[in-house]
């Protein structure tokens, strides 16, 4: 696997944008006040780093979900947390890209490039972002119009979002994927409430929210593609961005390895540098080994993507894998510092929690195992 | 089988001890996490209830009891996840130091305060390039007529804002031999010279005031050397076996909170339409953790009845220290998973409970620390 010269090319100015322009001081300062980085979001945009792999038309940068990993991998090495609030900017976006109507697109996927609107997307119902068989989100068709009840549960950029996919049952249950709908709704639509999830395990600078709708009212041309599409959607999302957080967790991982790589260099104890003492050596090796695997499955899995070969096994084994050894890679990260790897002043326990959420989110270590296991062992006779 | 047994009196210590918690500690955590600090009026408060320093004899206002009162504050302050009212580091770690190395006077003078909860107290042998490596320490203490001089800095010290005194190691820089130049000294807070630094901003332990100290030409008098002079690494070897009990004592109820809250969760929260406590999965990682817990508890309860009895159990509890606090922090890691997207939530308890055990395979002597020990001292 062999980067192209404009794939090292976005990868090198990813690298330096990320050098020049992110700062740990203002990234605690903004996770303890817990401000969405707003004008680092503008500038990332400018220079083309939200919404690569969208359609020129909409202000994308009309190439892959390989481009979009090396930045989202770039971004979160330097900074795991500043990375991520970046790349999840668009979390949402990629689902309308491939499923709105052009009208949608141009309306919202143009600003969510141009930095000047988070994306969001409401599907899960319990505190598992994968899981669909709680689905009680109605949606009603009145006249012209759905009307919108139910409540939606750890919204990403919830309250923050210019816009919102919802995914709502438009007819009663009678097949699990029959009757299910993504519907766009806007932010300030009447019965809206958002209700902030508090402080968090990391990621704070992000907004976290249940939101419910009390008969909230968006005309029938809301609908994302078509009626009954909204679970395949809601998967076909998830596929994809799965990808993404993998990629993520490479650039976490890799942060807080190229960290402790710097210390265990310079740090001496007992007269010797931490990098002469082969516990120290075996840990750098394990490390880096993990990484390059996990780096592997994810960039894999990201190309057959592009190839128009998406593989749903794939996406859950590389968010899995790539989740794991982000954890364990920054909780080595924190042992090898020492005391110092406890302080948030040298970043690493902020990459370990930044790891940890990847690996809480878009579905658990189980949930993955059972997405896995239902497509490679498949039905039973 | 209990492997520890209570007396009836122990018994009746834990209770109060518990009730007081719940009164005086439970209800005030979160506010005390959020302003970093825990009052000095809520140590005063424990020590006027007998809770702190309960090894100290009668003769200085304690209870004389053996190392099961330990076990018992230990588990009951586990409970109120308040890291900085941290009495077992007090009261097991670092007042020993003064009862059994210090003079009459100074015992006199200082050990009534410690256990009634006036004197906070702090030990300080940390520095920013003397970590792992103890004997790597630079902060000079020269004795200059009646006085002695100490020069240097500390970092990481525990209780290190609200500490009334300090007991410090210092080098003599005018004798070669790293090992016979460190002697122990007792400072009292506010002596001229001695300078609390900025608390430090942790991943956990939000409460616990952990700050980094300074000394500057901090004269202190003669007589506040503890112990020997030069007797410094001795006094510190000699209590390592304790303090590492000590941190076991802090890993092994935790983790037992941590499964406790899991199962829990586990019953009420649903995916795929049934509970998750329904999914195999989930029960076999939960009996994984439940095993390593009773593990734990097992051997931890054995070494206690050991030190107990005054057996020598360098090796068992450095091995007891790594082993213990790494379980804590492996299921801790995957209870947040079994949890869900509730574990990125402060809301959940598991939360907190990781940013903090985190710690614990750091401090007082890291894992590899206590590898390397055990292994020296089984003579690999």
């Amino acid at each position: 696997m062999e980067l192209t010269r404009s794939q090292k090319e976005i990868q090198k100015a990813a690298q330096e944008f990320a050098k020049g322009e992110f700062d740990k001081e203002v990234t605690v300062e903004l996770e303890q006040s817990r401000s969405y980085p707003a004008e680092l979001l503008q500038k990332a945009a400018e220079l083309g780093f939200v919404g690569l792999q969208f359609a020129e038309e909409y202000g994308g940068g009309g190439l892959g979900l390989v481009d979009a990993c090396l930045v989202a991998e770039a971004l979160c090495r330097k900074d795991s947390t500043m990375g991520s609030a970046v790349v999840l900017a668009a979390f949402g976006a990629e689902c309308l890209h491939r499923f709105g109507d052009k009208k949608m697109k141009e309306q919202y996927l143009e600003q969510v490039t141009a930095g000047k609107m988070l994306a969001g997307i409401a599907l899960g119902e319990s505190d598992r972002g994968d899981d669909f068989t709680v689905l009680d989100t109605t949606a009603t068709r009145s006249d012209n119009e759905w009307i919108i009840n139910g409540k939606k549960r750890y919204v990403t950029n919830g309250g923050a979002a210019g816009f919102y996919l919802v995914l709502c049952r438009t007819e009663a249950k009678h097949a699990e994927n029959s009757g299910v709908a993504l519907i766009l709704v806007e932010p300030d639509r009447p019965g809206i409430t958002v209700a902030d999830l508090g402080d968090k395990l990391a990621l704070n600078s992000v907004a976290l929210a249940d939101i419910t709708f009390a008969d909230v009212r968006v005309p029938l041309t809301n609908l994302v593609g078509k009626e009954g599409q909204g679970l395949a959607q809601a998967r076909a999302f998830l596929d994809e961005v799965k990808i993404l957080a993998a990629a993520r967790a490479v650039g976490i991982a890799a942060g807080a390895f190229d960290r402790a790589l710097a210390y265990v260099k310079q740090r001496e104890q007992f007269e010797r540098k931490l990098a002469q003492f082969q516990i120290t050596r075996h840990k750098i090796a394990d490390m880096a080994t993990k990484i390059e695997l996990a780096r592997l499955i994810t960039y894999r899995a990201a190309a057959d993507f592009d190839k128009g070969k998406a593989d749903p096994t794939l996406s859950a084994m590389a968010k899995m894998t790539a989740a794991r050894m982000a954890v364990e890679v920054a909780d080595e990260a924190i042992q090898l510092f020492g005391g110092y790897g406890y302080m948030t002043e040298q970043e690493v326990e902020r990459y370990y929690r930044d790891a940890k959420t990847i690996e809480l989110c878009l579905g658990t270590r189980e949930s993955q195992k059972d997405r896995i296991a239902d497509l490679v062992i498949g039905k039973l006779k | 089988m209990n492997i520890i047994t209570y007396s009836a009196e122990q018994q009746e210590f834990r209770k109060r001890l518990r009730d007081f918690l719940e009164r005086e500690v439970s209800p005030y955590v979160d506010q005390w996490e959020r302003e970093h600090l825990v009052p000095k009026s809520v140590w005063q408060k424990m020590g006027r209830g007998g809770f702190l320093c309960p090894s100290i004899s009668t003769e200085y206002g304690g209870i004389g009891g053996d190392f099961r009162y330990a076990v018992i504050v230990a588990e009951e302050m586990s409970r109120t996840c308040c890291t900085g009212l941290a009495a077992s580091l007090h009261s097991d770690v670092v007042v020993p130091y003064l009862d059994s190395f210090g003079t009459p006077e100074q015992k006199r003078k200082y050990l009534p305060g410690c256990v009634n909860g006036d004197i906070i107290s702090a030990v300080a042998m940390t520095e920013p390039d003397a970590g792992s490596d103890v004997a790597g320490m630079k902060t000079t203490a020269v004795e200059q007529g009646d006085e002695i001089v100490i020069n240097g800095s500390k970092t990481f010290i525990s209780n290190g804002v609200n500490c009334d005194l300090l007991i410090i190691a210092a080098r003599d820089p005018g004798i070669a031999s790293k090992h016979h130049a460190v002697s122990l000294y007792l400072v009292e807070a506010g002596t001229p010279g001695f300078n609390k630094g900025r608390q430090l901003e942790k991943m956990g332990w939000h409460s616990q005031d952990t700050a980094e100290l300074f000394f500057s030409d901090c004269r202190i008098p003669k007589q506040n050397r503890l112990g020997e002079n030069g007797s410094g690494f001795m006094m510190l070897m000699q209590k390592l076996q304790q303090e590492r009990l000590t941190c076991v004592l802090g890993a092994v109820p935790a983790a037992e909170l941590v499964v406790e809250w899991t199962v829990e969760r586990c019953r009420t929260a649903v995916q795929n339409g049934k509970p998750l406590i329904k999914s195999q999965a989930v029960q076999f990682a939960l009996v994984e953790m439940l095993t390593e817990v009773k593990l734990g508890r097992t051997y931890m309860e054995k070494l206690v009845m050991d030190h107990i009895e005054g057996q020598t159990i360098v090796v068992e509890t450095s091995m007891a220290k790594y082993w213990t606090t790494e379980m804590v922090n492996r299921v801790a890691d995957r209870a947040l998973e079994l949890v869900g997207e509730y574990g990125t939530l402060e809301d959940c308890p598991i939360v907190r409970a990781k940013r903090d055990v985190r710690v614990m395979s750091i401090f007082a002597g890291t894992n590899e620390i206590m590898k390397g020990i055990a292994a020296k001292f089984m003579g690999m």
